[in-house]
Formats: C-alpha cells, structure tokens, sequence
C-alpha cells in the first residue's frame, strides 16, 4: 500500500503547510500531563489517609515525627518558586545575565531540600519495611523527591540553556523555560498537600 | 506564540520508508500509527483468543486435566491482560482514534505527533515482555486484577513483569489521551464548533479524560504493589499490617473506569457507522453528548460496585448501588438514540451494519446484567461466578469487539481503497454472534447455579453446559478463517473502492482512499453537519458527494 499521491502534488501541498500556523499547545500538553501526575499523587494521599483512618496501628502511635527540617524544607521550595518567576522576568527583558543568576539560585534550592531530605532519612529512627505508616511516608517523600530531582537536572539544563550567545533558550524561544517553570510550581504545590497530609495531620 | 510547520525536508524526513515497510517504522503520520495500533491489536487478538481456547479446553471436563493448574491460572491472568490492554484499548482508543480524530477536527495530523508514536512503540515491547515472561519463570498467576495478597504470594518474578509491562502500557494511554484532548479542544480547523463535531470525537475526549484521570492511579497503586513484591514492605499484605481493600478501591478507581475506556469509543464508532448506513441523520446529537459525559462523570464515582463482598459499610453498598442504577440512564439515552436512528432508515444490511446491530442487541443484554449485579442481594450472591464472566464478556467482547469488526468493515475501504466482500463479511457475522451467544449465554445459568470463576475443576453438574459453551467458542474461533480470508482477499484482489463508497459526509471520506499524506490536497473541507443525510437543503456538503 504505496501512498496513491503524484509526487508533484504532494510537493505541492507541503508547499502550502509552509504557510499554515497553528496556536502553541504545547503547555496545554503539560497541564494535562501534570493532571495525569496529580492523580497519581492523589492516589497515594488517598492510600495514606485511609491506612490512616482504617488501620489499627495508627503512625503517631509509634513516631512522632520531627518539624523543623520539613519547615525548612518548605520555606526552600517556596522560596524557589518565587526565584524561579523572578528569572522568568529577567528572561522577558533579555537580561541573560541576571535570569541565569535567579536560575542558579533556584537550582541550587532544589538540591538544598534534596540535601535535607536526604539527610531527614538517614535521622529517621525508622526504615523502609518496618511499619505501614513508614513505608506509606517514605513512598510519597520517595515519590515527591524523584520529581525533584528531576526538576533540578531541568533547571540546570535550562540555566545552561540561557546562556548568551550560544544557549537556545531565550526570549524567542521560551517553552523549554516556561513548562520547567510550570512542572516546578506543580511539584512546589504538592510538596505544601504532602506537608500538611504527612507532618500536620 | 504560533508555530510555523516548517516543510518537511529534513534529511531524516526523506529516509522514512515508502510502502508497506512504513508501517515497521517509527512514522509520524497519524494514519500509518493508527494503522500499526490495528495490526498490533489484532496479533495480540490472536494470541489473546488462543488462550481463551485453550481455558475453554480445559473446561469441557470437570476435571482440570488439559493442563496443570499452575499453568491455567497463568493462562487466564494472560488473557485478561492481553486482551484488555493489548487489544481493545489500543485499538478502540489508539486505531480507529489517531486514524480519524484528525480529520473528524480538520487537521493535518494530532496534535502531538511524536508522542503519538512513543505512545505506539511502547506497546509492542511491553506486550511481547509479557507474554515473555511464560517462557521464562512463569507468567503472574493472579488474574489481570492482581488482588493481593494472592498477588503477592504467588512466584514473583511474573508477577513484577506484569506489573512492569502494565505500567507501560498505561503510560501508553496516557500520552495517548493527552494527545487525543489536545487534538479536539486545540486543533479544531477554525470555523468547526464544538457541537458540530462528529460524535465520535466527543466519544473520544470524555474517554481521554478518563484515561488522564484514572490511569496514573493505578499505575501509582502497581508502584505500590512492586514494593510489596520486592522490597516487602505492607502496603497490601495483612500480615505485615497491610490493607488489602485499599489496594481493591485503588485498582477499581482505574478499572471501572476502564471499562469506558473500553466501551465508549465504540459508542462513538457506532454512532458513526449507523447514519451512514441507514441514510438517516444521528438521532438525538445534543443527547448523545450530555449522555457521553453523564457517563464519564458517573463513570468515576461507582468503582466500589465490584466490591460488595469485601466488607464495604452498608452506606458504601447504597451510594454505590445507586450511583451505578444512575449509569443505566444515560446509557438507555445511547441505546434509544441508536435504535431511533434505524427506525425508518434506508438500512443496507452490509456486515458494517450487521456488526453494529449485533453490538446494539449484545450490549442491551450486558447492560441488563449490569443493572442486576449492581443491585447487592442479587450481587452478593452471583459474585465472582461465572454469572460475572457473562455479563463482563457481553460488554466488552459483544459490546467492543463487535464494534471494532463492524468499524473495520466500515472503514477498510478508507484505509486500503479496496472494498471488502461482503458476503464474505456476512458469514463472518453470522458465525460469530451465533458462535458469542453460544458460549456466553449459558454461562449466565452456571453463575446463577454457583460454578465459580478461574477455577479449573467444577462440579460434574456443570458438564453439559460448559461444552456447549465451549462449541460457540469454537465456532468464535473459526469465524476469524473467513475474517482473515477477506482481507487478505481485498488486498490482493479487491474492488476499487473510491473516495467514498458510501456516499458519506463525514470528512474523511472527502479525500481519496486512502489519503495522501497530509490528508487533503487542498484545504481541509469544514463539515458543519456530518449526520445530514436525507435532508433536502441546508446540506453544503452536497454538492461534494454528488
């Protein structure tokens, strides 16, 4: 089955797509992509709450679980999100220079809470298998922090992006910057349901 | 911002291959991807029956002596998966929706076109590692719900295969359903309204939202069942302070829903197909989409139906009972619309059409032993009988599988420009539902008299049934011989068929057959009334059709 088009008029009608523009949907894609990712994580909120409710063994029984760090931990990434739109600005106004400085900052505050994370697990007092509730916090904090870590490697390959004159992300061409912003602001947002479903409740 | 589609002359552009080698390869035209979702589907299909053939060997005798049991509970785990993930999703979702979704918009492909064939290319690998996984330690064993603790007990190195490839193939669907939004909100040629869309694409955005919606929850719930298998921890085993229902509510908040994944495409396929060949215009349009996303919203809310024996609350069994007898209402709608659509039509009884009514009468049984199962005495009593293998089998195989026959009747001379025979195609009809009443109506009274599912030994009482159940599955079997027949027939030797054969509005048989690779030479034609069919004016696409 050979595609029945004469050659001249195939070249034709590609001829004409030259011309053929179409709205940018690209984020529309994401939004939707992140919804998908959203209800992942409403899923293992819904596992939590309802081991919660239903099991006898109740988390709080057996762990008490420290504040400060995961406070600190939430300021970061708060704090990251607001720099993040910062370098956003400077983008607009092509000020290259300025925008990799917020852009590193906001890198450097991903792996900061990936750090303290880190080292929230090796002070925890209990493993992985030992009971439902730590095996349920350490999947969603797991879950959160591999995107993350994901967020970061982006950023940084967006700062390293920016970069003038040889970087391919710019005013013209900001998608690449735009939808790294929008996953972080997602993964910012789930991070404050985690703290106040895992720490708060 | 806008995007200019730059012409197409790259280099890696001009390597892609011609003919039929294009199909092998990692092509960005949505006919060809939906053309490799087809033939994909239809191999899985293959296989898939194969199995089934081999349970219902096994089954003409009460004893289990066709096959050890080890190996009959891997059977019917492979052929739950294969069949719904390997053959009806893609297809009715992945085929027929990259196929005609962007031409039913006006566009020149999806949206998305390279995530369109990730979306492809996952599923092949995914289906071959599990059927894989039988040659090298044994398939799962716990059925394609993978209920723990069973799930967890069982050998797990199937079991972790399965899971992997399921995933997958969920993440297949979603990238698929992601496109498929973007494609109908976003790429609709300007000047097409939303109302004046086919109905298949309607059938295909509520469907995408439930794929966006409720498949990343099981693929969170399967992540959590791998830790259990691998890293034992208790999320899901009662022995380590798990909880087995909260895995249950999980699966079934996905595959409820999936159910409609299933089904509601073949809505919409079928409202396409009935107009065209009953010369009359679609009963019923606004109704038929507010049902359409009635369903999808119900659709969400009903999922502790199948857990009625699982010590749900009582208020749990009459919300969900209720909220299940609502289903009913907008699905009745369909179902009257269809027939209302026949009713005084010019109806040409081709195997289109004839698959199409065999879908109508199968599924208005499915869907009368759905009602009765959501009610919980009568459910309490038939659960996990073979009552519920029935009525399962009358939704997704009378139901999908009939409409995926019926479309690829339809269709087939759009896809190839050959015509189909039809008697040919007519016998094959015949064959099959005689062949699926058969074997699935008298299992409706083994579920009621107690013989319960995937078991390989049954009480002798149940002999006779199960043979006959087992003829119409052999006559199922054979009716794929002149199915087969027909199409490799048509390639070779079929009439040519025309740009539109049955003098369609619907657009995409306003170009040739098939369509070159931008889908119209010219502009794409914009078809505000696709159903106007025996409507003396007010039909701009007349003059088109001639």
């Amino acid at each position: 089955m050979t595609s029945i088009v004469p050659k001249e008029q195939s070249s034709e009608s590609k001829n004409e797509l030259i011309n053929e523009e179409h709205e940018d949907f690209r984020l529309f894609g994401l939004v939707a992509f992140l919804i998908a990712d959203g209800m992942t994580f409403a899923g293992f909120f819904a596992a939590y709450l309802t081991f919660k409710a239903v099991n006898p063994i109740g988390p709080d029984a057996i762990y008490e679980l420290e504040l400060p760090l995961p406070t600190i931990n939430t300021v970061l990434l708060l704090v990251s999100s607001f720099t993040f739109h910062k370098a956003g600005k400077f983008l607009e106004t092509n000020e290259s220079k300025q925008c990799q400085k917020w852009l590193l900052i906001t890198g450097t505050l991903g792996v900061a809470f990936l750090i303290s994370q880190m080292y929230e697990y090796f002070t925890l007092p209990f493993g992985l298998t030992d009971n439902l509730f730590a095996s349920t916090f350490y999947a969603l904090t797991g879950f959160h922090g591999l995107h993350v870590s994901l967020g970061s490697i982006m950023i940084m390959i967006i700062w390293w992006q920016t970069r003038v004159p040889l970087g391919r992300v710019n005013n013209e061409n900001k998608f690449p910057f735009e939808a790294v912003e929008l996953y972080w602001h997602f993964v910012d947002g789930i991070w404050v349901v985690l703290f106040i479903i895992l720490y708060l409740l | 911002m806008t995007i200019s589609l730059k012409p197409s002359d790259s280099p890696s552009e001009k390597l892609q291959p011609t003919g039929w080698l294009k199909y092998l390869s990692f092509s960005l035209d949505h006919k060809v991807i939906g053309i490799q979702y087809l033939v994909c589907g239809f191999l899985f299909y293959l296989i898939g029956g194969s199995l089934a053939g081999a349970i219902r060997v096994e089954l003409t005798s009460p004893l289990s002596d066709f096959m050890p049991r080890e190996i009959y509970n891997q059977v019917l785990t492979l052929h739950g998966t294969i069949m719904i993930f390997l053959w009806i999703v893609p297809v009715v979702n992945g085929a027929f929706g990259n196929y005609l979704i962007p031409f039913y918009v006006g566009a020149r492909d999806m949206a998305f076109p390279r995530l369109n064939a990730v979306a492809f290319w996952l599923i092949p690998p995914s289906g071959l590692m599990l059927i894989t996984s039988y040659f090298i330690n044994g398939s799962a064993q716990s059925g394609w719900t993978a209920y723990p603790p069973l799930s967890i007990t069982t050998p797990a190195a199937g079991q972790i295969i399965w899971i992997l490839s399921v995933l997958l193939l969920g993440g297949s669907s979603i990238f698929g359903g992601i496109n498929f939004i973007a494609t109908i909100l976003k790429l609709r040629r300007p000047g097409l309204k939303l109302m004046q869309l086919p109905m298949y694409c309607w059938a295909m955005l509520g469907t995408s939202i439930l794929v966006v919606l409720s498949t990343p929850v099981l693929a969170g719930t399967l992540i959590l069942l791998s830790f259990d298998i691998v890293a034992h921890t208790g999320f899901f085993n009662p022995s380590l302070g798990g909880n087995v229902i909260v895995y249950q509510h999980l699966f079934w908040f996905y595959s409820h829903p999936a159910v409609y994944i299933m089904v509601l495409p073949a809505f919409g396929l079928v409202s396409e197909i009935l107009p065209i060949h009953s010369r009359k215009q679609l009963f019923g349009y606004t109704t038929m989409v507010f049902s359409i996303m009635g369903i999808v919203v119900l659709g969400l809310v009903v999922w502790a139906h199948h857990m009625f024996t699982s010590g749900t609350p009582p208020w749990m069994r009459l919300f969900f009972t209720i909220a299940t007898a609502f289903i009913a209402v907008p699905t009745g709608i369909k179902f009257f619309n269809w027939v209302a659509t026949l009713w005084g039509g010019k109806i040409s009884l081709n195997a289109a059409m004839l698959f199409s009514c065999g879908f109508i009468i199968n599924f208005v049984l499915g869907g009368i032993t759905g009602v009765a199962l959501a009610q919980v005495p009568f459910d309490v009593h038939v659960h996990d009988t073979y009552f519920v293998v029935a009525h399962f089998h009358y939704i997704v195989y009378g139901g999908s599988v009939f409409v995926i026959f019926s479309s690829i009747y339809h269709w087939f001379p759009k896809f190839t420009g050959k015509m189909l025979n039809e008697n040919l195609g007519r016998f094959h009809f015949i064959m099959t539902f005689i062949g699926f009443n058969l074997c699935f109506a008298p299992q409706h009274w083994l579920g009621l008299n107690g013989m319960p599912r995937r078991v390989a030994e049954y009480d002798p009482q149940f002999q006779l049934i199960n043979q006959i159940s087992s003829v119409g599955a052999l006559l199922m079997a054979l009716s794929t011989l002149p199915f087969l027949w027909n199409i490799l027939r048509s390639i070779l030797y079929g009439d040519v068929a025309g740009d539109n054969p049955w003098n369609a509005l619907t657009p995409e048989w306003l170009t040739s057959s098939p369509p070159p690779v931008e889908n119209w030479e010219g502009e794409a034609p914009l078809v505000h009334e696709p159903y106007g069919y025996g409507k003396k004016d007010s039909n701009k696409n007349k003059e088109v059709i001639k």
